[in-house]
């Protein structure tokens, strides 16, 4: 034991050298591969070639720090120093959604996307001020613990991990479909199976060594999504305005992006109708909906326990705190990148697509066109043929491309801006191993969350309390396979765009964990039955109204009162619901996105990602009256309540090994 | 009762701190953004953003990161002062 405790700190001490000499490493590794392009090696190769290395290098450092100590499972032996913890957050944090969805959607909706960005940071504060560390001090393995243990007895346990699979799961679904985005386009697999291929990356890390491996993996992840993150947005920026850095030219290019956008007017390239402009806040949601957005992706921070969990992991109370500052560093490293990749992404788009012969179209759009994630005058722009056919088609057509004949999905912004802008296909190699990178992370952060949720809470604590610690893990395991298995079959359906499902995710944490965990840990006087019910009420109405408004929108109209969303400029309803519900499948259940009303249906104008809104009030309404009805908790619990504020002392829960 | 004492102004110190900066995360998250339009109409010198557009896309954020930091050591501090702070 002596040896072994001695060994690990030595590998604590030497982890600034271990990342130092696998940074340099990966650097060097995308000079080889630029040096091999220029020497002609096929695209396809070099995509290969950095999928390939990248996901090799996780599989080692998965397998190298697997572990069968159940400590050391759950939450890494406690031993993670803040630093290195902020950064394996940050990689567990930014998901697909962040790497691949959000600088798109910043892209299509200019300001109004920014409501994202904010909420992604915002929430950390909540994390730190009212949540993490105080679970830390309690020293559970996972989210339900803290639960079963404030609010007493396996009912409570139970809910939290119907809540925390329900948002976990929809999470990591999106994370599956941006693995199979990206392998299907620089890997030139099919989707459905390129999924599942994503999947095999995804289980070496997690199934192996637990929250250990995972931990050391997520680190290596960071850097190479962060490398190719920035890559292409300083080259860009260097070449424009001669400063390396982004964040701080990107002023000058929304300049531009207002004026190219007066001169497309001008000159017929765009109608008023088709375009947005960039810096214009509340056209694309409404006040409420951004509001909405910032507030429920920052609460669904301090709710989602794939991220809470990560701070189980600090060695003590004060570091726990620190860890949070240093995930939020790393994180904003990225969140205020992607404004300005978004915005040098879209001079590019107006300059170089937009105006452009329809002949002189390059073929690297083609490859998207396959897919259907970019269509031209209307039709998938599958071949150059194609194309100039389906722009004939329309009257008066002057053939260049227009704004309005030019529809790209906001996945595709990120992974093809290198194209867009002509640089060379290193560049475009880097940034899918980066997207790979972040989807795998947040993927193996939430699987394990999952895993461990069904393993220690419902196996171990509820069905079968003296299983010896070998056949938990293994439970645990197998459990995982089965969980991502599921996870990738619904993603290869396609249910809704990565940042809508990410969305739903923090949503239905934040209905269902937030009210009681917040009240857990500040009001005594919150009872067992007030959070169970508080639960109950709050996350059942959230998933209620996002199920409801997602695959029974007719239902939803006929039954529930549910009025057209509204458009935010206008103020006019975005579908003509007595013509929609006069359709022969107005009432059809589990509808695809296509059908007239699915999505575009609600309470108040509220969009289903806000449904958070309407589920967290209620929870935390129920929580406080049920409990002023109940008897108030035992004098015991609420000196352990007591126990929990205070850093100094042992942890509440001690888990014999 | 000494004891008890301590704690108890420990956990109001704590609570005095959580709403301070619940209220400055409040102003950055939500209330700036409610005048957009007003600070669009200003230009960030040197950087030729519209202010309103860059509170929201960095402004905001390097405040939330700054308030983390001072945060976790105004909370330590706290924690120091009454002898409930973990051993170094």
């Amino acid at each position: 034991m002596a040896t072994q405790s001695a060994e690990r700190s030595d590998f604590i001490k030497n982890l600034g050298r271990l990342y130092g000499i696998y940074t340099g490493g990966f650097l060097a590794f995308i000079v080889l591969v630029a040096l091999l392009e220029m020497v002609g090696v096929p695209n396809k190769v070099l995509g290969y070639l950095f999928v390939f290395f990248t996901l090799a290098v996780y599989a080692v450092i998965g397998v190298a720090t697997r572990t069968a100590q159940v400590s050391e499972y759950y939450v890494a032996g406690r031993r993670v120093p803040a630093f290195y913890n902020g950064m394996a957050t940050g990689a567990d944090w930014m998901s697909a959604a962040s790497f691949v969805g959000m600088a798109g959607t910043l892209f299509l909706f200019g300001y109004d996307g920014i409501a994202w960005v904010l909420g992604w940071t915002g929430g950390f504060v909540l994390v730190s001020i009212l949540v993490g560390p105080y679970l830390r001090k309690f020293g559970a393995y996972t989210v339900p613990d803290f639960m079963s243990f404030r609010f007493g007895g396996n009912f409570t346990r139970f809910l939290a991990v119907v809540v925390l699979v329900c948002c976990s799961f929809t999470y990591v679904t999106a994370q599956i479909y941006g693995t199979g985005l990206i392998a299907s386009r620089f890997l030139g697999m099919q989707f459905e199976i390129a999924v599942f291929a994503g999947l095999v990356g995804i289980l070496l890390c997690a199934m192996l060594g637990g929250m250990r491996a995972v931990t050391w993996t997520q680190i290596a992840q960071y850097i190479v999504l962060i490398v190719a993150y920035l890559t292409p947005i300083i080259i860009l920026s260097t070449k424009k305005y001669g400063l390396p850095i982004p964040e701080i030219t990107y002023g000058q290019a929304i300049a531009d992006i207002t004026a190219r956008e007066q001169e497309m007017l001008r000159t017929g390239l765009a109608t008023a109708a088709s375009l947005k402009p960039h810096i214009e806040p509340f056209i694309n949601y409404s006040p409420l909906n951004f509001f909405g957005i910032i507030f429920c992706m920052m609460v669904g921070t301090a709710s989602l326990p794939h991220i809470l969990m990560r701070y189980f992991t600090t060695p003590s109370v004060r570091e726990a705190r620190q860890s949070v500052a240093w995930s939020l560093l790393f994180i904003f490293l990225l969140y205020f990148s992607a404004p300005a990749y978004a915005a040098f992404s879209k001079l590019e788009v107006y300059t170089n697509i937009i105006g452009r012969d329809l002949g002189q179209l390059r073929p690297w759009l083609f490859t998207w066109g396959e897919l259907g994630l970019i269509q031209i005058c209307g039709k998938n722009a599958t071949t150059l043929a194609d194309v100039a056919a389906a722009c004939k088609a329309i009257a008066g057509h002057p053939g260049v491309v227009r704004l309005q004949d030019f529809v790209i999905n906001t996945d595709v912004i990120v992974l093809s801006t290198p194209e867009i802008a002509g640089l060379p296909y290193v560049i475009s190699g880097l940034v899918a191993a980066g997207g790979l990178a972040a989807a795998l992370s947040t993927a193996d952060g939430l699987l394990l969350a999952i895993a461990n949720a069904l393993s220690h809470d419902i196996y171990y604590k509820m069905l079968d309390p003296n299983a010896p610690a070998i056949r938990r893990l293994t439970v645990a395991r197998i459990l995982l396979f089965f969980v991502a298995v599921a996870a990738a079959a619904t993603a290869a359906t396609k249910p809704s765009d990565i940042l809508a499902m990410v969305g739903w995710a923090f949503s239905l944490a934040m209905a269902g964990n937030f009210p009681a965990l917040v009240l857990g840990i500040w009001w005594k006087r919150a009872t067992s039955a007030g959070a169970v019910c508080g639960i109950i009420a709050g996350f059942g109405l959230c998933l209620f109204y996002l199920v409801c408004t997602r695959y029974f929108p007719g239902a939803g109209v006929a039954y529930f009162g549910m009025t057209s969303l509204y458009n935010p400029v206008t103020g006019a309803p975005i579908v003509d619901i007595a013509k929609a519900m006069a359709l022969p499948n107005a009432m059809e259940h589990w509808p695809t996105l296509a059908h007239p009303l699915a999505n575009k249906v609600g309470w108040f104008g509220l969009n289903n990602i806000n449904c958070g809104l309407l589920g967290m009030p209620l929870g935390f309404l129920v929580i406080y009256v049920v409990s002023l009805m109940t008897k108030e908790p035992s004098k015991e619990m609420q000196a352990f309540v007591d126990e929990i504020r205070k850093p100094r002392g042992q942890t509440i829960l001690e888990e014999k090994a | 009762m000494q004891q008890k004492s301590n704690d108890e102004i420990h956990w109001k110190r704590t609570r005095n701190l959580m709403f301070a900066h619940l209220a400055v995360w409040f102003f950055f998250g939500y209330i700036i953004h409610m005048f957009v339009r007003q600070l669009n109409t200003i230009t960030v010198p040197y950087l030729g953003f519209p202010l309103g557009f860059y509170m929201a896309a960095q402004g905001s954020l390097i405040v939330f990161v700054v308030m983390l930091f001072v945060f976790a050591r105004q909370q330590d501090k706290i924690d120091r002062d009454h002898g409930v702070a973990e051993d170094d």
